[in-house]
């Protein structure tokens, strides 16, 4: 018997991946949500049909959202997380010890629970000391916060369903009312490849080069997301991502990353002549 | 069919006509021809198999709207039941046709009908048809959030003190911003008087439905009321339903109805009706409880934000606010420094969230049947941002007034007047023959029949300068108006 998960990544284009076992399925208040046992890409998290993580990649997508601001803002102690139930973010993030406050906002709490019956070793910082859980709609959390944070990391689910809000302009907006005066948003900015992604890609961007004085765009390469090619926005009030990259101290750090390096932080602001324009044609 | 047919709110007649008939696979020959969607496949393609292929003409198995006798009548006996009305008319031209048809109905030329003037164009064109003459009340006005309320209980009893020869009194229940005026006792005025009382429903569907609601106009023993289904009752845009009490000849009515309405209902609207009453005489309850909650939720957290006023149930005083829906989500600007109508825009243009309507001084934000939780957040984010950056100081801005009108001719008399057209600014002191209106709310600022003033005028001036779309006159750009010589 043959069983196999797949996902449309465009109307006419699938990807598949054989499954071994269906570990979880449940229709939480929000979304569907399943997790499977792979074979190529071990246990892999779906949220209404759309891959979140794989074991096999997920470290690609962590570290890239992570470890870019931290390595630019010299000093960021108050870490805002939106959505990342899985608590993969929050686990790069929580190797910082300069970091104090790490404030997680996700909207379904059964994603958490799920993750940390099924995903142990994503999920295995949340209980960190500094990490503060707090289920509630993520545009409701943060129009409450003036100037509190020197980061947030929005780590969201594709512009199509529940997490469409974090994807508009008011979100952008409160954001930017949340942080400080040197404070950077880093968000997961979908893919440029297929067309709905890539207009949607671009619908975002425009919205945060409205918001934000500084914002840029860069690239990984995340083989189970549409295409394999992903892309993250970085925005921020006074740094800029590659002047202000501090190179020296991030690898005084020694932490030790598998996708992330700092040339790599560099040679990822570098895009491809077609996704360059497409971005100027927003901005 | 069986005048002793059982009542099952669980039955939708026309829907499972509609659904036999498809399963039937007939073949026709008979309009509309795109037979099923065939000859226009480009329409199919937009529209959907599904929904092409029920776009069909009357015919026995599914009944006629111009004289209901199986599925159609059983569907308005249904929604009659659901409505606690003596009789149901599915409409097809819209709340307009409604309103229309419930003044034709009781008013025919030379009549007077007493209303409030923060009616809906629909009232007032049909006085234009039949040649009856308005007797306003004057609503109250609430000089903060300048909005006209209901209509006061003494104010009323005066209007049919002096027209003791009216014929009507019309109330809206409620007004576009949820106002209700003490509809049962100006029902109890007007029957003692002689006089029907026709209620303006275009707003309170859920009254019918939700618990906590306004009093609606059946059970206030109102005459007739036209209900926009396709608002809050979630039926197609264009549906509607006509109720009438239980001292209306329904044949009289219908008879109304078939002089200004198609011969070729479409049976999109007429479905969408019969599963829409379905789905709020089974659901309704519960449905409009979860909007309540989010509409008190919402005001909530726009009050939150400061600047904004979010009204609710407080602005009821007993008397020209008997009572308020607590649906409504309307949100007073002026002191963030915005007219409604520049929220409203900004809203649109920078956020994309499109609400229902801006005036001078208000914003409103419908909320329905399909809302979720989501997209509040959305709305009450996108005001907080507004607010953080664009909020000024509110001097300079005019505040929404109630002008009291003038009328001079009946509304008739004015419309087929001879008349000429001259530049607005030089029109004051003339009776205008036309309407002119902002749209939405489509309540006329100057109504056919009416003495133009320069408090008019500054109103449409300030109106057009701050965004309002204005429709009415013939003259698209409102530079000249049409009045009489």
């Amino acid at each position: 018997m043959e069983l196999w998960f797949s996902e449309f990544h465009a109307p006419d284009v699938k990807h598949s991946i054989r499954v071994n076992r269906h570990l979880y399925s449940q229709k939480s208040d929000y979304q569907q949500i399943d997790i499977f046992d792979t074979p190529e890409f071990g246990r892999v998290l779906a949220l209404d049909g759309n891959v979140m993580l794989t074991e096999r990649d997920e470290f690609i997508y962590d570290e890239m959202i992570t470890h870019v601001p931290m390595s630019v803002h010299p000093n960021i102690q108050n870490v805002l997380v939106i959505g990342a139930g899985d608590g993969g973010v929050v686990k790069e993030l929580a190797r910082y010890e300069k970091i104090q406050r790490i404030d997680l906002v996700e909207m379904d709490p059964q994603v958490i629970e799920a993750c940390r019956a099924y995903l142990p070793e994503n999920a295995s910082r949340l209980d960190d000391r500094r990490v503060h859980i707090y289920f509630e709609n993520a545009l409701r959390f943060i129009r409450r916060c003036t100037n509190e944070y020197d980061l947030i990391i929005v780590d969201s689910n594709d512009p199509f369903g529940p997490s469409e809000g974090l994807f508009t302009r008011e979100f952008y907006g409160i954001c930017y009312n949340a942080l400080k005066e040197d404070g950077i948003m880093v968000n997961q900015q979908g893919s440029p490849f297929y067309a709905h992604d890539a207009e949607a890609m671009q619908r975002s961007h425009k919205r945060i080069v409205n918001t934000f004085p500084i914002s840029r765009v860069y690239q990984a390469h995340i083989p189970t997301y549409a295409a394999g090619y992903w892309l993250f926005g970085f925005a921020s009030k006074k740094y800029h991502p590659i002047d202000d990259l501090d190179a020296k101290t991030w690898l005084s750090l020694n932490l030790r990353t598998r996708y992330y390096t700092p040339k790599l932080h560099i040679g990822a602001f570098y895009l491809p002549a077609f996704l360059v324009e497409m971005l100027e044609e927003v901005e | 069919m069986d005048e002793k047919m059982t009542i099952d709110q669980h039955r939708a007649p026309i829907y499972e006509a509609l659904e036999k008939f498809r399963h039937m696979r007939v073949v026709p020959f008979d309009v509309p021809g795109h037979k099923h969607g065939r000859g226009n496949p480009e329409l199919t393609e937009f529209l959907g198999a599904q929904c092409v292929g029920i776009d069909v003409n009357s015919m026995k198995p599914l009944d006629n709207l111009c004289h209901p006798v199986s599925v159609i009548k059983e569907a308005e006996i249904l929604a009659a039941d659901a409505f606690g009305a003596a009789h149901a008319f599915l409409m097809v031209g819209g709340t307009t046709s409604s309103v229309q048809s419930m003044v034709l109905s009781v008013c025919k030329r030379g009549d007077k009908i007493i209303l409030p003037r923060n009616v809906h164009r629909s009232v007032i064109n049909a006085l234009v048809l039949c040649g009856a003459i308005p007797v306003y009340v004057n609503p109250d006005v609430d000089q903060r959030l300048g909005i006209s309320l209901g209509m006061k209980r003494e104010q009323v009893a005066k209007a049919i003190e002096e027209n003791r020869d009216a014929v009507a009194v019309l109330v809206n229940n409620p007004t576009y911003y949820g106002v209700c005026s003490d509809i049962r006792s100006i029902v109890k005025m007007a029957h003692d008087a002689g006089m029907y009382c026709l209620a303006d429903e275009a707003h309170g569907t859920h009254f019918y439905f939700g618990a906590g609601m306004p009093i609606t106009a059946m059970e206030a023993g109102a005459d007739m009321a036209a209900v926009s289904m396709h608002k809050s009752g979630g039926s197609l845009t264009q549906s509607s339903i006509l109720l009438t009490g239980p001292n209306m000849n329904a044949g009289h009515v219908r008879q109304i109805i078939n002089l200004t309405q198609t011969t070729s209902a479409s049976y999109l609207l007429m479905s969408s009706l019969d599963i829409s009453r379905r789905n709020l005489a089974l659901r309704g309850r519960e449905v409009f409880a979860k909007v309540i909650n989010m509409a008190d939720y919402a005001r909530e957290e726009i009050n939150e934000i400061g600047g904004y006023y979010a009204f609710g149930r407080e602005l009821v005083n007993g008397d020209s606010v008997f009572d308020f829906d607590p649906t409504k989500l309307s949100i007073h600007t002026r002191d963030i420094g915005l007219a409604g109508i520049e929220v409203y825009d900004i809203l649109r243009d920078e956020y994309d969230i499109q609400i229902e309507f801006g005036d001078i001084g208000n914003i409103l934000a419908y909320l329905s049947i399909g809302d979720r939780s989501q997209e509040l957040e959305r709305l009450v984010s996108a005001l907080a941002e507004i607010r953080r950056r664009y909020q000024t100081d509110s001097n300079g801005l005019m505040s929404q007034e109630y002008i009291d009108p003038e009328v001079v001719t009946s509304p008739q008399e004015a419309f087929y007047a001879e008349k000429h057209s001259i530049p607005i600014k030089d029109s004051v002191g003339c009776v205008c023959s036309e309407f002119v209106m902002c749209y939405p709310p489509g309540i006329p600022i100057l109504a056919p029949g009416e003495r133009i003033t320069p408090q008019i005028l500054d109103y449409i001036e300030y109106a057009k300068l701050k965004g309002c779309s204005m429709t009415g006159p013939e003259d698209p750009n409102i530079l000249n108006l049409n009045v009489l010589v």
